[in-house]
């Protein structure tokens, strides 16, 4: 055959949602259905089972949509897009944990996937026993989890307690040993899903040291992550899924441009128009942005200053002063900062239109996906006379001065700009 | 890495195919490992450990001889009833508790099913291999029985693996149809229970199936026999005590149906395995 690895062709998933009344959880509600009514209906409650053939319809979500791609021998490959975007769904098809709708995937070679670590550990087991089980899941024999039984053993730095009931590891040592099964598996094709990024700062240096030998080795991997930085870094090319479509594939610098480009189109302007405005009896909201500088094409880099704008219009025919208040939080769902207009204001505003702006400084916002959680008017320096959740979001890239070594989990919530000085000359003894 | 020996699967949607044996075979050691690990869980966990093997049986045997051998004076053909209810708790207990094991498996298993891919089939059948050992180890019993009552098995000791390998199949195939429907259907892991009740007293355990034959004829004993265990009990009996014949027909009917529900049960397992992690 071809130097391909992977050949996948109108790949399709469809899960059933809602309408709980169609679905039978029981035998005997399925039974008696059965009984009561003819044939024509029996299938439509059988419907738990999507494999029937039905098209479209309110009560189906299509997690992937009409997906072909291939991936070469010893590529590594990039999956990127947003949550939902149906990654894991793509992943779970072609590690045969779930099957397809329609479609089909050629495979050559074995798949291990880093899906999840620690799969099927049981605490009564000591870590060796847990190692064979481990091992023997993931598709290992017996005898390949015997020759790379030292070098598990060493990657996990768990030697003493090799032979302890695993009931008794703390939380670290258990990530640790299984993580160490996972990257020690050798197969042809290798499936990396970036919710491994468990453990602590050590643990994940080396983590992602193995990742890179594995994408170097010459193996085929499918790597799939947010960190657009760690992609570009060991990707040769990429696809782009968007609401279970495949929409763009190609160079990896190029794709992750084009992705972050549409992702800001989605997500940084929201406009609202009169009627439809989130407001109540005080206010309403009828815009919030995000501008920055540089080409709009371009998305934002870290270190590159922008600004937040918020438009209102206030229905209170009092002059009151009107503050915003809201909070920042990036894709680990960390509070980066909670920005407040308070301390900044002393104009007094009546009914109409106003806009707020505030100006994020350069220098300080790390990489990473941002979005606006929660977002106050106050009355008076006191009252919240507005609330209103998840009015913005954006992506910060990585800036390509600081991308050097920069692969892995970003580190520091924020990334300031420290100015550094080599200090000469004469220092007092204290 | 010769191209020409990497094994290719292909995925695809609505294709049924049967078990793939060799992949099937690739696994043995994952099979093996889960054996091993139900057994030394089992076994690590109970302060009186190896002996719940041997009480089960034995308490039922007590039970059983009390009330329908001393109460209700049951017929045994001709045999002291202690040994001969126990001949068929033995392969009773081991079908109660492997079809117990398998029908719960699947729901078990389910947080590791859904993260990781090898052959499901590899979960029902390790509870039918695991519980072997409970049986082996119960077996001692019968031993001492024998050695209390002086009742030796005759020639006909030498279908016993038979016999066994029957009683296997009857578990796996029907330990295939329920672990495959109760991960559909919840209420199938909730009538177990009430279920494998109804199905011991069926079957020829406190009884034998002579009394069948004498109350509604021939015709019916036979078609009793499609009930397969009721050719393992009856074997077992005959086997191991050396008083009675082997009841041929019987066997060989419960032969029949066992590999029919084996079989039927492989198939609506296959073709309900791809929506296992969907329902799970």
């Amino acid at each position: 055959m071809s130097n391909k690895a992977i050949i996948a062709e109108n790949l399709s998933k469809a899960y059933l949602i809602g309408l709980k009344d169609n679905i039978h959880e029981s035998l005997g509600e399925a039974l008696i259905s059965w009984l009561k009514y003819p044939f024509k209906n029996y299938s439509r409650i059988k419907k738990l089972n999507t494999f029937k053939n039905f098209k479209s319809g309110d009560d189906i979500f299509w997690a992937l949509n009409d997906v072909t791609f291939d991936v070469n021998h010893g590529e590594v490959l990039g999956i990127i897009g947003a949550n939902g975007a149906g990654k894991s769904t793509l992943l779970k098809i072609l590690s045969r944990i779930t099957e397809p709708t329609n479609g089909k995937a050629t495979v050559y070679g074995r798949v291990s996937s880093l899906l999840e670590v620690g799969t099927g550990f049981n605490p009564e087991l000591t870590g060796r026993e847990n190692i064979y089980l481990n091992g023997t899941i993931l598709g290992m024999t017996k005898k390949e989890v015997d020759k790379k039984f030292d070098e598990i053993v060493d990657f996990s730095g768990i030697e003493k307690f090799i032979d302890t009931q695993s009931k008794k590891y703390s939380n670290g040592m258990r990530i640790r040993l299984a993580f160490a099964i996972a990257a020690n598996i050798e197969t042809e094709i290798t499936i990396i899903d970036e919710v491994l990024n468990v453990g602590d700062a050590e643990f994940q240096r080396k983590s992602m040291a193995k990742m890179e030998s594995l994408a170097k080795s010459g193996r085929t991997v499918l790597f799939v992550s947010h960190n657009l930085s760690a992609v570009k870094s060991i990707c040769t090319r990429a696809i782009n899924l968007y609401h279970g479509k495949l929409i763009r594939e190609g160079d990896v610098d190029n794709l992750i441009s084009a992705y972050l480009s549409q992702y800001n189109e989605d997500h940084t302007l929201h406009k609202w128009d009169i009627e439809n405005a989130p407001s109540n009896e005080f206010v309403k909201l009828i815009k919030a942005e995000l501008l920055h500088f540089s080409d709009s094409d371009e998305p934002l880099k870290s270190g590159e200053p922008f600004e937040l704008e918020f438009t209102f219009y206030n229905l209170l025919q009092e002059e009151s002063f009107l503050d915003i208040v809201f909070q920042l939080k990036d894709e680990l769902d960390n509070l980066v900062f909670v920005g407040s207009s308070i301390n900044d204001n002393n104009k007094k505003i009546g009914k109409g239109y106003f806009k707020w702006n505030c100006k994020i400084p350069a220098d300080l916002m790390n990489q990473g996906s941002y979005s606006i959680n929660k977002f106050y008017l106050i009355k008076d320096k006191t009252t919240v006379i507005f609330e209103h959740r998840n009015i913005l979001s954006f992506e910060i890239i990585y800036s390509f001065d600081l991308r050097i070594g920069n692969i892995g989990r970003k580190e520091g919530i924020i990334k300031p700009k420290l100015n550094w000085e080599i200090l000469t000359g004469e220092f007092a003894e204290s | 890495m010769a191209k020409e020996n990497i094994p290719f699967v292909v995925i695809e949607a609505k294709k049924w195919r049967f078990f793939d044996l060799k992949e099937l075979y690739r696994y043995k050691d994952l099979f093996y490992f889960f054996v091993l690990r139900d057994v030394t869980v089992l076994y690590k966990q109970t302060v009186l450990g190896l002996a719940w093997a041997i009480m089960n049986p034995v308490f039922s045997m007590v039970v059983f001889s009390f009330i329908f051998g001393g109460l209700a004076k049951i017929p045994s053909d001709g045999i002291p009833y202690p040994i001969f209810s126990y001949c068929a708790v033995l392969p009773w207990t081991y079908f109660s508790q492997s079809l117990g094991g398998a029908t719960s498996s699947l729901i078990g298993s389910a947080n590791i099913f859904t993260k990781v891919y090898f052959p499901r089939i590899i979960i029902p059948f390790t509870p039918i291999i695991s519980k072997l050992f409970d049986f082996f180890i119960a077996f001692i019993i019968l031993i001492v029985l024998m050695l209390f009552y002086n009742i030796y098995p005759g020639i006909d000791i030498i279908f016993l693996p038979f016999l066994i390998l029957l009683m296997i199949l009857n578990a796996s195939g029907i330990g295939m149809w329920l672990s495959s429907l109760s991960i559909q259907y919840r209420d199938v892991r909730f009538a177990f229970n009430p279920l494998i009740s109804l199905l011991m007293y069926a079957a020829p355990v406190v009884f034998p199936a002579s009394l069948v034959k004498e109350k509604f004829g021939d015709f019916i004993y036979l078609l009793y026999g499609i009930y397969p265990m009721v050719g393992v009990i009856e074997g077992f009996r005959a086997s191991l005590l050396g008083r009675l014949p082997m009841p041929w027909d019987l066997i060989g009917i419960g032969t029949i149906s066992s590999i029919i529900v084996f079989a039927l049960g492989a198939i609506h397992f296959r073709k309900t395995e791809k929506i296992f992690a969907d329902v799970a």
